[in-house]
């Protein structure tokens, strides 16, 4: 399960060596904004050597490469690719055909390293006005896109206003990109809160964007790692109503009842799949009924 | 009648100090303190010589004394802790004779059983009264505790205070009482406050140190250990007081109420005492202002003394009392070995203070260290030197995984029940040396620069020259 999804800079070996243990569910490998021009190089060796030789059982590895209009989103994958990274997070996609074109690179680059397609799965970053316009043609232009992700602090820039932490403002966006995503069959991530030192603002956040329907959230500091994994899993009591839900209709079913109730509630057809997915969460973080904290 | 002399060196001549005698110091004026240097050079100017010195810890602040073991003025240094600097000079010889660690609990024990008598004990005193009533409580030099001056007030041949918060007589609240005091001296000032207590004491901000202090309070929390009349004691590290304040959420969460805390005291002890975490604190040493004036504002805030907290020869001593103590180390080795004297290439930079007292009283013993720093893994097949046995070591928490003793194996299960990531230790010094390769051997001097004793008098490990 992938809840959380956090920032390490490509160029910073003592927190790159670190990166497995701090509990997020995924690291995203940062060869963007987190590297100067010229440390480019030096930085795509680094996590190229981060991958190959630390131990990222615990979690996913995604790696940002540069966007479509550097000259070095191709160097990028071809140094990365081969280590067969989880995922590649592609900054600042706008259209569908911006997918297409990075598909198509890796692709290639599958067939080239003998890997089965797909092996490397694409997570879009949307972080302008026209990608959140676009943001269900992008999540479906290739089956390598798994989740998309939105990126607020470039795209306050492009709506021209400022980013505040009561996040008015993306509201709109956030709205748009989980309907884009839930519609493409996608898992939809947040914007990271940027307030290092503000944990009751960024547990308020992601309880936000958890409401609104994102899969997760992404984080650029370990301290709020811990925040995102309690606010995106199941707690205890969800964990056994869903139970209950489940055992509800399975009784109803057996005593040939049409409609059954739960607590005084009619149980109807989006009550047992929110249940199945509660389970389902449960279940991916090995937490059984009773068992959650 | 008063005890107050006119000088330092009136009081020293009272005492009737000679050549190859024994003086001692506390350290609770820390890197701070004025006194121990003071008082050497002017034992230096009277043309006394070949004394030992027997101090609680040495900091670097005391680096003078190195030109007084060059002069011959001191041939014996015997300590429970030396910084650094002080450590790199002894390590390269800077000593005939080994320096002799010993426990913060070990040292009061040594004084009691006559193996290490002190002839003139001369206790800085940051409040007193003309007939040596003082305390640590008060005045402009305040450090809190005078815990491990109380064993040097009772067993020296002769005591002198020194304090520069003379008060009128008699000193309400002493920590240290009038029978126990030949003379007092005043002097300007005994230490500057910046270096005696810390303004505050700040858990970590880095992450690494967040996961393992994550890790060590859910260690207590499932250890089976945590309930009411839970004890614990824990440093001043910055990752300890972050475990420290993990544990304090999970008290609070599921209203836990210890028994008390213990050890060097911080504030984010003394805010656990107030949250209701704990009835008492137990205190032989402040490290900070917000420990200084809770021990000085609130009964419930004890002070103790070294033979109190730790001593293996007292009826009985605080630390057999205790639940769960986080401890540090620059080295664990596979057999759970603990070295807290030397860095990684060799080097004295500290020492046993209460580290093996605490871990061979308390019923779980957990090290927190992280995997490697800078180059080189914590976990080494042999450690430099063993200053506490791995017997007396339950846990080593690191952010890659927690290893338990297999003595503990009924631990390790609960542990691995909770979800927590158990793992060999020898798995942890491969993953570490998987990205750092191993580290050739050092060789080692020839000389033996320090004898590392255990809490109970035994010669534990001896620490060799460092001659690269």
């Amino acid at each position: 399960m992938r809840r959380s999804m956090l920032f390490l800079p490509g160029n910073t070996p003592n927190i790159l060596i670190n990166g497995a243990y701090l509990g997020a569910d995924a690291v995203i490998l940062d060869l963007e904004d987190a590297v100067s021009p010229d440390e480019k190089d030096a930085a795509r060796i680094l996590v190229r050597n981060a991958i190959r030789t630390l131990d990222f059982s615990r979690c996913e590895v995604i790696v940002r490469i540069n966007s479509l209009d550097t000259d070095f989103w191709q160097a990028d994958l071809d140094t990365i690719v081969p280590c067969r990274p989880h995922w590649i997070m592609l900054p600042k996609t706008a259209r569908s055909e911006d997918v297409q074109r990075c598909d198509e690179y890796l692709t290639a680059l599958e067939a080239k390293l003998g890997f089965a397609p797909l092996t490397v799965r694409l997570m879009p970053l949307i972080e302008t006005a026209l990608g959140v316009e676009n943001a269900f043609a992008i999540a479906t232009a290739a089956k390598r896109v798994g989740a998309l992700f939105l990126g607020a602090e470039d795209l306050t820039a492009d709506l021209q206003c400022k980013r505040t932490k009561a996040s008015r403002e993306i509201e709109y966006a956030r709205g748009r990109m989980v309907v884009a995503a839930r519609a493409a069959g996608v898992d939809v991530y947040d914007t990271p809160f940027t307030d290092v030192n503000d944990a009751e603002g960024m547990e308020a956040d992601a309880r936000c964007a958890k409401a609104l329907g994102f899969t997760g959230k992404a984080s650029i500091s370990p301290r709020h790692v811990e925040i995102i994994n309690r606010v995106f899993s199941p707690t205890l009591a969800e964990i056994d109503y869903a139970y209950e839900v489940l055992e509800a209709i399975a009784q109803g079913k057996a005593q040939g009842k049409g409609a059954v109730s739960l607590r005084g509630k009619m149980i109807d057809a989006p009550i047992v799949a929110r249940a199945r997915q509660t389970i389902a969460a449960a279940e991916a973080l090995g937490l059984g009924k009773g068992e959650a904290k | 009648m008063t005890k107050v002399v006119s000088s330092l060196r009136e009081a020293i001549e009272r005492a009737g100090l000679k050549d190859g005698m024994t003086v001692s110091f506390h350290h609770h004026l820390r890197n701070g303190d004025y006194v121990l240097n003071m008082v050497m050079q002017e034992i230096a100017d009277l043309g006394v010589g070949g004394l030992t010195v027997n101090a609680s810890s040495l900091f670097d602040v005391h680096l003078p004394l190195l030109d007084h073991i060059q002069s011959g003025v001191v041939s014996t240094l015997q300590t429970d802790y030396m910084a650094a600097g002080l450590g790199r000079a002894i390590s390269r010889g800077a000593m005939a004779n080994p320096v002799q660690f010993r426990t913060h609990g070990g040292r009061p024990a040594d004084m009691a059983r006559g193996v290490t008598p002190v002839d003139v004990a001369f206790i800085a005193a940051p409040a007193c009264d003309c007939m040596g009533n003082c305390s640590g409580k008060f005045g402009p030099s305040a450090c809190g505790s005078l815990g491990y001056a109380m064993a040097d007030a009772r067993y020296a041949k002769h005591v002198v205070i020194i304090t520069d918060h003379l008060v009128p007589y008699p000193l309400q609240g002493w920590s240290i009482p009038e029978t126990e005091v030949d003379s007092v001296v005043t002097v300007d000032s005994i230490g500057d406050p910046k270096g005696i207590v810390s303004g505050t004491t700040r858990i970590t901000r880095d992450p690494v140190g967040l996961v393992m202090a994550s890790y060590a309070a859910r260690v207590i929390e499932h250890s089976g250990l945590l309930k009411d009349g839970f004890s614990f004691q824990t440093g001043a590290g910055g990752a300890s007081l972050a475990a420290a304040s993990f544990l304090k959420d999970i008290m609070l969460r599921d209203k836990i109420r210890g028994s008390f805390g213990l050890g060097g005291i911080t504030g984010y002890m003394v805010d656990m005492l107030r949250a209701g975490c704990f009835e008492k604190l137990m205190d032989v040493q402040c490290f900070d202002l917000q420990a200084v004036e809770s021990l000085r504002e609130d009964p419930r805030h004890q002070e103790i003394s070294a033979m109190h907290y730790a001593s293996p020869v007292t009826k009985s001593a605080v630390v057999d009392s205790l639940d769960v103590v986080i401890l540090g180390a620059t080295e664990v080795d596979t057999d759970f070995n603990v070295n807290v004297h030397t860095d990684s290439n060799g080097y004295i930079m500290g020492g046993s203070g209460g580290h093996s007292d605490t871990a061979a009283g308390a019923k779980l013993s957990m090290i927190i260290a992280p995997l490697f720093r800078a180059r080189l893994p914590i976990v080494t097949d042999r450690v430099h030197c063993i200053s506490t046995p791995g017997k007396d070591i339950d846990v080593l928490v690191t952010q890659a995984g927690i290893a338990v003793n297999p003595k503990n194996g009924e631990l390790a299960d609960r542990l691995r029940s909770a979800g927590l990531p158990i793992v060999d230790i020898r798995a942890l010094k491969e993953k570490a040396e998987g990205l750092t390769g191993k580290p050739a051997h050092l060789p080692q001097g020839q000389r033996v620069v320090a004898d590392v004793i255990s809490r109970d008098g035994q010669l534990l490990d001896q620490i060799r020259s460092v001659e690269r």
